[in-house]
């Protein structure tokens, strides 16, 4: 029963996670477009909003991108660049450390606003008090495997973590098994980041599909559409 | 596809060229999202409307409906063009017009059908068992049962009902109330028809058709300004706003144009890129005078100083020391200025009396109609007495002579003197008094130490009169010597400069005012210099700033004098632009028939608003005013004695105002009594009322016999916005929590009334029910006993004009009424089925007496001549329509009042149509409304007679009557007129004989109105409208004594109150503020200071003050606004919570401090909503308070006067006005705001 568990939330809970997140997105990408926003409320009120919002973007992009890269790149690699992996280990613990805490504080800022002050609670959805709650919760779990890792400082725990990610990615049948082992707070830190990818499709998460980043380097100030010949 | 295979064109390049130089780039990409965009504007219709919001605006609306709902409104731009030229019309409108669709769907869209929780419970208990009228009865009669309800109006409470259950208490209680009390009690209050002639006409029709009141608002709003009617016989006439651009100076005094008329502005800037010079006279900074090439400021409430100081120069430079020929030779024909008054010795002085008349001639100089009523002026050649035309007594004589001709009444030419002055014209200079109020002691405006009567020498005629010798004056030599002005005549007491300390120079003029004499002096010569250039066309703009002071006569006496001086009214671009409410009724006499039954019975019955509330409302019993504080130091022999209300009787019982209640016993039950007295109703009503045995109610305001009983308003706020002295409003009619702090004048130990009973136990809640149509929830209708749900101004079907423009266009129905709305012609036609249902028990065909003042306008207007004699004290014998009010019998038929409601009755075509005096054949109009309306089918008493059963059908009955929009009626009116002057007039409406405009032309666009003999202006491709140009151009007379531009006032009253001349009269000490100053401390420092209530930039008077765009655009609840330095005395900071209080009341607000305001003035933008964003007062405990909770009405007695030609009643157009620029409060910061969110004292659960 608990390896039927454990393959169910760790085998197959992430195929429908991420399919949930993949179909769902183009769906409502297609559907319904003028939904897809992030849905800021700084018109309604700037208070609080920039340096909670500034705190927590920054600190939590920098856990993403620290989780994307850190799990999904394979083993050889950092191996290959000579970067042991108690190295590793010890980066990802100092800067998941700080970026997680300054996008805790963030977080916090942001859900203390949207629930006392009145104008912005007034115009807030359910999916909005859920993403930002789940968000804190996903970001306090990450913290609180800190002091287990500080156990694991020759990074084992990490690599089992890769394998089971890149396992997934590989659509390796046991992927699931290799994290039974693993402490419940790192699996229920798992399960919650799976749940938020599930989520994803059907909240303001989406606008981070949408970054502007093709500002940085798209030509014409000015941009007329032709309409010949439209797709 | 799809949008996001669309974005998966990595093959493809998206940019297909480039443009300004690589800025600019060409995209090949999904365009679907613009789609977004046009449907955003993309609608199923269009439909015309307006707002009836008793804005000048009247501008006509685009109204967008998609999917049923209206989305939105934008300004219509179709109007019809004006002249070369001349700047048109569009766009008009302001962003409170464009944020009205928000109420349609808003919360506080009043939904269905409220009522007092309490009272339906009763009602149902009641009505189990009883048949209607019994069931209102056992509520009403029963003390409990009726303070049940009484006592918690305005503390929430409402329950839903159905239409069918609240008519029927509706009309359970109108026909109790007519049957136990008298169809007198039953009141209604409605507004400016002008904003939806149908929607008032469906209220009134019903009241008129039971004998209800039908009460005033003009002169209750104080927009009435009495100077008007006392110059120009006249209630209100005006230019359009496009005359502006036609004027070479404008001065626009006390009027803040782009903030209160905004779409009529543009014509402002426009005069000014046309090279109109112009200057704006405000104390404040307003938004008006940022258009100004010079901004005076004045101290408040000091414009006539101002204005007599302007005069005094233009008297002096163009008529004095030179003689504008064009400024001359208008006097002499269109003022009262060549006419003789006599003079009269008082402790040793003279003082000017009544206007000599042909009667005091040994041989009526050859007159013998009316020679009470001739004039008489000097003829230049002979030297001889004449009888000019023109004046009231030729109005109602022999027709032909009525007219401005410079004739005599004998035909022969005359050149009436216009002065004196030269040695050999006069037979000697005698010292005349003239009286003097700028030295009365005022805690803030401070006079002058000037005496009480200022003599000066004038030069004099004798003349010979059939009781001797006597001494005569003209209108002209008396005038100048009013302004202080030296003649040559060795006078000590006159200035000979502009810089003498004398009453009414510039320089005396600085010190009471603040605006440098240099100014003064400067803009009095460009204004004149401007007129006689270009004949008159020398303009000004003035409103409410001005009217609203109780000596607001003064203020605009002086005013119409520097235009009438300046030969200005009556010319294009030039004159006197008085805009305030929304009066312009253009077809108004094809609307009175409608709005006041007059199809089915003649008179109606009129009540002037400012005297019945301040008798019914029980503010007179607070009256600090005393009769010595106003009355003239040369006012002739007379007691002059009791107080302000005494007076307000007096003109009631002499048949000079109207009354409401009017006997002291119900009027269906008069001619019973009559009949068993063996006499006509008529003579026994004068033979009871002589004896005693039959009192006036006006008598006894507080007796219960005498109380209102049943109260409608609709289309109007009256406790949140127009009723001054709102406190007294809810402690004593309706009889609920209220904010009055006063003492009666019995607790005060006050000298009490003389002619009217003082009960110690002062009545709270006179009504039994108050009934409130409104579409939004507003202050009134949450004090109101049953709220009905009505149709807004998108949902409904009805007619709208404007003064400020020529076009009469519609309301439309764009939806129909949401949720269980209904228009108010359904409303009130409900209400006329369901009474007719329910009457019977009580009442069937009844006789009704009717009691009607002495109006102005008709034959009767001509009463009491030479003095003023009252019946009551046996000075004189009642005679009704001549010393005591006209009586009227009518007959009601209570059970068809429904069928009468909806089927044009058999009047118009047995007596005709008219108005202003004359008179015309209906029969060819009520053919065509039978062939356009149809007629009923039905058998009863109407059958065959033309329909009025929607709205659109009592639209086409005023189109059709009115001779604006209907050329054949014009016709006939001006050829009626023609007969009356002798003059032919018919041609200025000729060309449009044929024009008849319907409901769906406007619909189609507005349309021009046609020039009628009902208004004193034009409407043609030579001029702009503006008002007296027919009484220039065609001769046709003033309807004053003189016939003439009336600058003398020569009734007893006027010259017993000082007011025979303009004079200044500094504001008046109401003593509300003294008695409470350090009463309820709250520990913060407090200033007292003026309170003024302008007109504001957020709302039309209460409408849209609680809609969220505007809220929005403001601080999103009430402000007051002070100024810096008095901010920095009482430690108030901007955006602070304050409290404003006297004696009268108290409210909240929070303070814009502003260096926009002058010091020692508070401006609280009248009404703003006390159901938005109010705290509780601290001192009162109640919540806020609205901008009148610190005011009260105080009449003023020249306003009662009646039967005297120009001074005569009218509704609307004479009569007492509810003056409240002299009030002062006290301003402080609020230490505690409490939000009084708890539940009322004794609440209970709602059914």
């Amino acid at each position: 029963m608990e390896n039927f568990l454990n393959t169910l939330a760790f085998g197959i809970y992430p195929y429908i996670a991420l399919a949930v997140l993949v179909l769902g997105s183009i769906i409502r990408y297609d559907r319904e477009p003028y939904t897809w926003r992030s849905g800021s409320s700084q018109l309604l009120r700037r208070r609080q909003l920039i340096w909670g919002s500034v705190t927590f973007h920054l600190g939590v992009l920098v856990v993403f991108f620290g989780h994307l890269f850190g799990l999904l790149t394979p083993i050889e690699v950092f191996d290959a660049l000579g970067i042991s992996h108690g190295a590793k280990q010890m980066l990802a613990i100092v800067v998941g450390g700080i970026a997680g805490i300054a996008a805790l504080i963030g977080a916090t800022m942001l859900i203390h606003r949207r629930l006392f002050d009145a104008r912005i609670r007034a115009t807030s959805t359910f999916g909005d008090h859920a993403v930002i709650i789940l968000l804190w919760v996903q970001l306090a779990l990450g913290l609180a495997t800190i002091p287990l890792s500080m156990g694991h400082l020759d990074g084992g725990e990490m690599l089992k973590f890769m394998a089971w990610a890149q396992g997934i990615f590989t659509f390796n049948p046991g992927a699931a098994d290799l994290v039974a082992g693993a402490h419940p707070i790192f699996k229920l830190h798992l399960l919650l980041g799976l749940t938020i990818f599930l989520i994803f499709p059907f909240t303001r998460l989406v606008h981070m599909f949408s970054a502007p980043v093709r500002y940085v380097w798209r030509s014409g100030y000015q941009i007329v559409r032709t309409r010949s010949a439209a797709p | 596809m799809s949008h996001l295979l669309d974005r998966l064109n990595f093959f493809k390049p998206a940019n297909v060229g480039k443009f300004a130089d690589g800025h600019g780039v060409t995209r090949r990409e999904n365009r679907d999202w613009e789609d977004g965009y046009r449907s955003r504007w993309q609608h199923d219709k269009i439909v015309r409307s307006t707002h009836g919001a008793n804005c000048t605006g009247s501008c006509s609306w685009k109204i967008y409906v998609k999917g049923g709902i209206v989305t939105w409104e934008t300004q219509q731009t179709d109007y019809p063009r004006t002249r070369p030229d001349l700047p048109n019309h569009e766009p008009r409108g302001c962003s409170r017009g464009a944020s009205y669709s928000w109420y349609l769907y808003s919360g506080n869209r009043v939904k269905y059908p409220l009522v007092r929780s309490r009272l339906i419970k009763l009602w149902r208990e009641a009505r189990a068992v009883q048949t209607p009228v019994a069931a209102w009865a056992s509520i009403v009669e029963n003390p409990g049962k009726r303070a049940a309800y009484t006592k918690k109006r305005g503390l929430g409470g409402f329950v839903r009902a159905s239409w069918d259950e609240v008519n029927e208490i509706i009309a359970a209680a109108n026909a109790y109330t007519a049957k136990t009390h008298g169809p007198d009690r039953v009141i209604g209050f409605s507004p400016i028809p002008a904003m939806s002639m149908v929607s008032y006409a469906a209220g009134s029709r019903y009241l008129s058709l039971m004998g209800g009141v039908c009460m005033s608002f003009y002169d209750w709003y104080c927009d009435l300004p009495p100077a008007s009617p006392q110059t120009w016989g006249e209630q209100t006439d005006v230019p359009e706003s496009a005359d502006w651009y036609n004027s070479g100076f404008l001065m626009l005094w006390g009027s803040n144009v782009p903030q209160t008329r905004t779409p009529d502005a543009h014509f402002y800037t426009e005069a000014r890129y046309n090279g109109t010079q112009s200057v704006v006279v405000s104390p404040d900074y307003s938004e008006a005078s940022k258009f100004a090439d010079l901004w005076l400021h004045p101290k408040q409430g000091t414009d006539s100083a101002l204005a007599m100081a302007m005069g005094h120069v233009i008297l002096r430079e163009f008529h004095i020391d030179r003689q504008a020929r064009y400024f001359e030779d208008y006097v002499r024909q269109y003022t009262d200025m060549p006419m003789l008054v006599r003079l009269v010795e008082k402790d040793g002085h003279y003082v000017p009396d009544r206007m000599l008349r042909a009667s005091d001639f040994a041989d009526g100089l050859g007159e013998t109609a009316n020679a009470d009523w001739k004039t008489v002026g000097l003829d230049a050649e002979s030297g001889e007495p004449v009888v000019p035309r023109g004046s009231v007594g030729f109005r109602w004589d022999e027709p032909g002579k009525w007219n401005l001709e410079e004739k005599d009444s004998a035909g022969r030419d005359t050149r009436l003197s216009l002065t004196f002055i030269m040695e050999e014209d006069h037979d000697g200079v005698v010292e005349v008094g003239f009286p003097y109020f700028g030295n009365r002691e005022h805690d803030v405006f401070k006079g002058t130490d000037h005496p009480d009567v200022l003599y000066r020498r004038l030069p004099v005629k004798e003349v010979a009169l059939k009781d001797g010798k006597a001494l005569a004056a003209t209108v002209f030599d008396l005038f100048v010597a009013n302004y202080g002005l030296d003649r040559g005549l060795e006078d000590q007491h006159v200035a000979v400069s502009y810089e003498d300390n004398v009453p009414y120079t510039p320089a005396w003029a600085e010190a009471i005012t603040g605006v440098p004499a240099e100014q003064i002096i400067s803009v009095a010569r460009a204004f004149a210099g401007n007129a006689e250039k270009t004949n008159g066309k020398s303009m000004v703009i003035l409103g409410a700033g001005l009217n609203h002071w109780y000596h607001m006569d003064m203020n605009y006496r002086g005013i119409i004098n520097l235009l009438v001086m300046c030969g200005c009214v009556g010319q294009s671009g030039g004159g006197w632009s008085h805009y305030v409410g929304q009066e312009k009724l253009r077809p108004q006499t094809g609307w009175l028939p409608l709005a006041f039954a007059l199809d089915w019975g003649r008179p109606p019955r009129h009540m002037n608003s400012t005297s019945f509330w301040y008798a019914h409302t029980d503010q007179w019993r607070y009256e600090t005013l005393g009769v010595d504080e106003i009355i003239s130091p040369t006012a002739p022999e007379g007691p002059w004695d009791g107080a302000l209300i005494d007076y307000n009787v007096r003109a009631e019982r002499m048949g000079w105002l109207p009354s409401a209640p009017q006997l002291k016993r119900n009027p269906l039950t008069i001619a019973d009594e009559a009949a068993k007295a063996g006499k006509e109703p008529k003579e026994y009503v004068v033979d009871a009322l002589r004896s005693g045995e039959l009192q006036m109610s006006c008598e006894d305001p507080d007796n219960p016999a005498n109380w209102p009983r049943n109260l409608f308003v609709w289309r109007s706020n009256l406790l949140g916005s127009s009723g001054k002295g709102h406190e007294y409003f809810l402690k004593h009619l309706l009889g609920t929590s209220h904010g009055v702090m006063n003492k009666d004048l019995g607790e005060q130990g006050g000298a009490k009334p003389d002619d009217v009973t003082w009960h110690d136990e002062a009545p709270e809640g006179k009504l039994d029910l108050l009934v409130t149509l409104d579409f939004r929830m507003s202050t009134t209708c949450v004090y109101s006993d049953i709220v009905l749900p009505t149709a807004t101004w998108y949902e409904k079907n009805d007619l709208n004009t404007s003064d400020m423009h020529p076009f009469i266009h519609p309301l439309t129905g764009a939806v129909d009424p949401v949720w269980e709305c209904r228009s108010d012609w359904d409303i009130y036609k409900g209400i006329a089925e369901k009474f007719s249902e329910v009457a019977p028990e009580v009442l069937g065909v009844e006789t009704d007496v009717v009691m009607v003042p002495i109006q102005h306008d008709t034959p009767a207007e001509i009463a009491q001549a030479l003095d003023v004699k009252e019946w009551k004290k046996g000075e004189v014998d009642p005679i009704p329509g001549k010393t005591m009010p006209q009586i009227a019998v009518i007959e009601r038929d209570y059970p068809n009042l429904y069928k009468r409601f909806t089927a044009l009755g058999p009047l118009m075509t047995e007596l005709g149509n008219g108005g202003k005096g004359i008179n015309w054949n209906t029969d060819r109009e009520v053919e065509n409304l039978a062939d356009l309306n149809g007629v009923v089918t039905e058998d009863g008493p109407t059958k065959g007679m033309p329909r009025i059963e929607s709205d659109i059908d009592a639209t086409e009955v005023i189109l059709m009557l009115a001779p604006e929009t209907n050329g054949e009626v014009a016709v006939k009116a001006w050829e009626a007129l023609s007969r009356n002057t002798g003059r032919d007039h018919a041609h200025l409406a000729a060309p449009k004989e044929d024009e008849k405009i319907r409901f769906r032309d406007v619909v189609a666009q507005p349309r021009k109105i046609i020039s009628s003999p009902t208004w004193s202006g034009l409407e043609s491709e030579k001029v702009c409208y503006n008002a007296g140009y027919t009484n220039v151009h065609e001769l046709i007379p003033w309807r004053t004594l003189s016939g003439r531009q009336q600058l003398y006032q020569d009734h007893l009253w006027m010259r017993a109150f000082g007011e025979a001349l303009c004079v200044y009269r500094p504001p008046v000490d109401l003593k509300t503020v003294k008695p409470i100053i350090d009463e309820k401390p709250n520990g913060n420092d407090q200033v007292v200071l003026n309170f003024i209530t302008p007109h504001q930039k957020w709302g039309i008077h209460s409408t849209y003050t609680d809609n969220l765009l505007m809220l929005t655009l403001n601080r999103g609840g009430p402000v007051v606004w002070i100024s810096e330095v008095d901010a920095r005395k009482a430690g108030i900071e901007d955006n602070d919570w304050v409290e404003a209080y006297n004696v009268n009341g108290a409210l909240t607000a929070r303070a814009v401090v502003s260096q926009r305001m002058r010091e020692g003035t508070v401006f609280m933008y009248h009404a703003q909503e006390k159901t938005i964003n109010t705290p509780g007062a601290e001192t009162t405990g109640n919540r806020g308070g609205i901008h009148n909770s610190v005011t009260r009405a105080i009449v003023k007695p020249t306003h009662m006067i009646g039967g005297y030609a120009q001074q005569s009643y009218g509704f609307n157009y004479y009569g007492t006005v509810g003056s409240n620029r002299d009030e002062f409060v006290i301003v402080r910061k609020m230490e505690n705001i409490d939000w009084l969110e708890r539940p009322a004292p004794d609440a209970e659960e709602i059914v």
